[in-house]
């Protein structure tokens, strides 16, 4: 009887072993080979939504096709799971998915308590709000939505600031929660609230797919700092530096000029900051140390281009959100993108 | 050699303690028993580990941590300054208060198309019959959604309200009546309506014992209904009426003032009562058939009028029938109302499932979760137990 117990005591000892999260998810991605994305499940056009084809884009997907070229020097080793607001942090904390690119800000409680890092700001937005100007003539403030009926997805910061707005300025509101952005987006365009609130690339977005969208108008006060950006689960920092240098690779790309049209001949620049970031340096080990191939960041640059290329292409000018770069230019242009040195 | 020989055969008899069946079933039970310890024992180690690999913190402690949500809908006192706590308690009254209301109206919508299901009027009992059919063979979060965007979603908007007696009002935010307002003395409204209660159970019982000594009866429905609405209406009027009534009116956005019922809630009461009606009003068609029809006959032989058969002699045998399957049915409402995350009625699975991402505490959320479920369900299941005792035949 004791050698049984010990038997069972080994293998549960054994099993429990085996199924606890594993810590090297770079040596897991290579071996199931592909990265799997969490990202918005409602179809957030510009950043995540399913195109006429079915495919995925936007510019929370590109990301995660950039780092799937870092790792495999492909962008199309990726899969993505749709998630709602609600979900995407238990997916992310279990192991469901390997990185969540979905629209989510960046908060201390969810770097510390939830368990997660936040490898970058892929796009810095804040919190606004939206109206039926049609049906509200007069109102061109959010000041004056004194009791309004205010719809709102659950589990977000959004719902969370909107509390603290209403509070702060002393205005009565009714908020209708709901737990999927569709069924939010339905409720607004069947009147049940006066006014919709999200991020305000989301507003813009949303007003896309509503029956007059030129009926709708953003009104102008930002109440928020929502800094968005890709996360990864705690405790495996290899795959947080892949993720995080991934980010830095395609703002240095757009620095210094290199497109997904010139990555080739760039590789021959004689400019030597140029020539480290597309690993043709002689004996660098800058790729290699991260874990991956010295050709990363020319890998990234051809699967999706530099991060300006996925702003214009996704919300940008070339897009139907036409979204000005404001915040999200970089750096040198007056923005606050900056990626830190690649050498 | 004999006492040999008799040994030995007793030893053969005595079977292998390996093939005893008494010792086999012990040792399969104690083996049972340590696997099932094992594997919990392995899930919760297994937890605790991973959660301590990926920095997440544990325990009860948050929900004493300002929630910073607000609530559309709550019974007591809630702002976005009040704890988790407090708002996993506004969801469990709220998830309380839509089954409650449900389960009677259910009951009562069941217990009409169940008995109009046997009814000899034809046109009755083929509405009956199209109703039972429609609403038992679609899912009930589709009849919900029928409720909150095809029925409540296009009235016209607050400034365009349909006006209803006595100062309602119906727009696609909702049911507006007038809130009563109390003042000082209407303490002897309520002392009114204890003394009602309390005089109509002392002459129901009464009467019953006069009835079971003497065979005369007494009229204790319409005694008890004057004397349950009469005392409150002299302490009503005793106390100077103490009573005002604030009218909604037209704010900016909405109507504001009197009392708001929002369509989040009327939809899914509304979805909840009718889809569990068409059950109930089967389990109450199977319970009616189930009593045999000498009974009937046998009680109209007395004497008895068809209605008095139906209340005296057919629905206290039906309901034995009815009530465990119908305890099922209550279950079922309570649990199908954690539909409501899809409308947005602020319920235990909505508020917790905000709570969860705002603490990313999901396992002890699960935990809350399945606790307040289990135990709303097991004080149904018990009430209903003790009601199905009362009902059970009782042999003399």
């Amino acid at each position: 009887m004791k050698h049984i117990i010990t038997g069972i005591l080994g293998a549960a000892a054994l099993g429990f072993a085996a199924s606890a999260a594993s810590a090297d998810t770079l040596d897991d991605i290579k071996a199931k080979g592909f990265v799997q994305c969490g990202v918005n499940a409602a179809g957030l056009a510009g950043f995540s939504a399913p195109d006429d084809k079915g495919e995925w884009t936007g510019l929370d997907v590109d990301f995660c096709r950039a780092v799937a070229a870092a790792v495999f020097g492909d962008g199309t080793k990726v899969r993505f799971t749709p998630l709602t607001a609600k979900d995407r942090f238990t997916a992310l904390q279990s192991g469901e998915v390997d990185i969540l690119s979905r629209n989510t800000t960046w908060t201390i409680n969810r770097d510390t308590a939830l368990g997660l890092n936040f490898a970058g700001i892929t796009y810095y937005d804040g919190q606004g709000f939206m109206i039926n100007a049609a049906k509200l003539p007069g109102v061109n403030s959010a000041l004056q939505l004194s009791g309004a009926s205010v719809c709102v997805q659950s589990g977000t910061t959004t719902e969370l600031n909107l509390a603290d707005y209403f509070k702060a300025n002393n205005l009565e509101y009714s908020p209708v929660v709901f737990e999927k952005q569709e069924e939010a987006d339905a409720a607004y365009e069947a009147g049940r609230c006066d006014a919709y609130t999200t991020d305000q690339s989301g507003l813009y977005s949303i007003r896309l797919k509503l029956a007059s969208p030129a009926d709708h108008v953003v009104l102008p006060e930002i109440i928020s700092k929502e800094p968005l950006g890709p996360s990864v689960r705690q405790g495996d920092d290899k795959w947080f530096d892949i993720v995080k240098w991934t980010y830095y690779a395609l703002l240095n790309a757009e620095e210094f000029g290199i497109t997904q049209a010139n990555v080739e001949e760039m590789k021959n620049s004689p400019n030597p900051e140029i020539k480290r970031i597309l690993g043709t340096e002689a004996d660098t080990k800058i790729g290699t140390d991260l874990g991956l191939t010295n050709e990363w960041v020319a890998n990234i640059v051809k699967a999706t281009g530099n991060y300006g290329e996925i702003f214009e292409r996704n919300v940008g000018t070339g897009s139907p959100l036409k979204i000005s770069r404001g915040l999200n230019a970089l750096w040198t242009k007056g923005g606050l993108q900056y990626g830190p040195p690649i050498r | 050699m004999a006492a040999q020989d008799v040994t030995r055969a007793q030893e053969s008899n005595k079977t292998s303690p390996l093939y005893d069946p008494r010792v086999r079933s012990i040792f399969f039970q104690v083996l049972l028993v340590l696997l099932l310890v094992l594997g919990i024992w392995w899930i919760v180690d297994n937890t605790i580990e991973n959660l301590r690999r990926s920095n997440i913190s544990t325990g009860f402690g948050f929900l004493r941590g300002r929630a910073g949500f607000d609530i559309s809908t709550s019974l007591i006192s809630y702002t976005s300054d009040s704890t988790y706590g407090r708002a996993l308690l506004v969801g469990i009254l709220n998830t309380l208060v839509v089954a409650i209301t449900g389960i009677i109206t259910a009951t009562i919508l069941g217990f009409l198309i169940g008995v109009a299901r046997l009814s000899r009027n034809w046109l009755l009992r083929k509405i009956a019959m199209v109703y039972v059919e429609i609403f038992r063979n679609i899912p009930p979060l589709l009849v919900i959604f029928f409720w909150y965007l095809g029925v409540l979603a296009i009235l016209p908007a607050p400034r365009d309200s349909i006006g209803l007696p006595f100062g309602s009002y119906l727009n696609s935010r909702g049911f507006y009546f007038p809130r009563f307002i109390w003042e000082q003395g209407a303490w002897l409204v309520l002392a009114g309506l204890a003394v009602g209660i309390v005089l109509t159970w002392f002459v129901a019982r009464r009467a019953k014992v006069r009835q079971l000594a003497t065979g005369q009866q007494f009229p204790v429905f319409w005694t008890g209904l004057g004397l349950i609405v009469g005392f409150p209406l002299l302490g009503f009027v005793l106390a100077g009426f103490p009573l005002t009534l604030e009218f909604p009116q037209a704010g900016t956005f909405n109507l504001t003032g009197g009392f708001n019922v929002k369509p989040e809630f009327l939809s899914l009461y509304l979805a909840l009562s009718f889809y569990t009606a068409a059950f109930i009003a089967e389990i109450v068609r199977a319970g009616i058939m189930g009593v045999s029809k000498g009974q009937s006959e046998a009680a109209s032989a007395l004497g008895l009028h068809p209605g008095k058969v139906l209340r005296l002699v057919v629905i206290p045998q039906a309901l034995r029938i009815i009530i465990p399957p119908l305890t099922s049915q209550y279950l079922n409402l309570t649990k199908n109302s954690s539909l409501a995350v899809a409308i947005g009625y602020p319920d235990l699975y909505a508020i917790g499932g905000t709570i969860l991402n705002q603490t990313g505490q999901a396992i002890e959320i699960v935990v809350i979760f399945m606790v307040i479920y289990l135990s709303i369900s097991l004080l149904t299941s018990l009430f209903m137990n003790w009601f199905n005792a009362k009902m059970a035949l009782k042999e003399r």
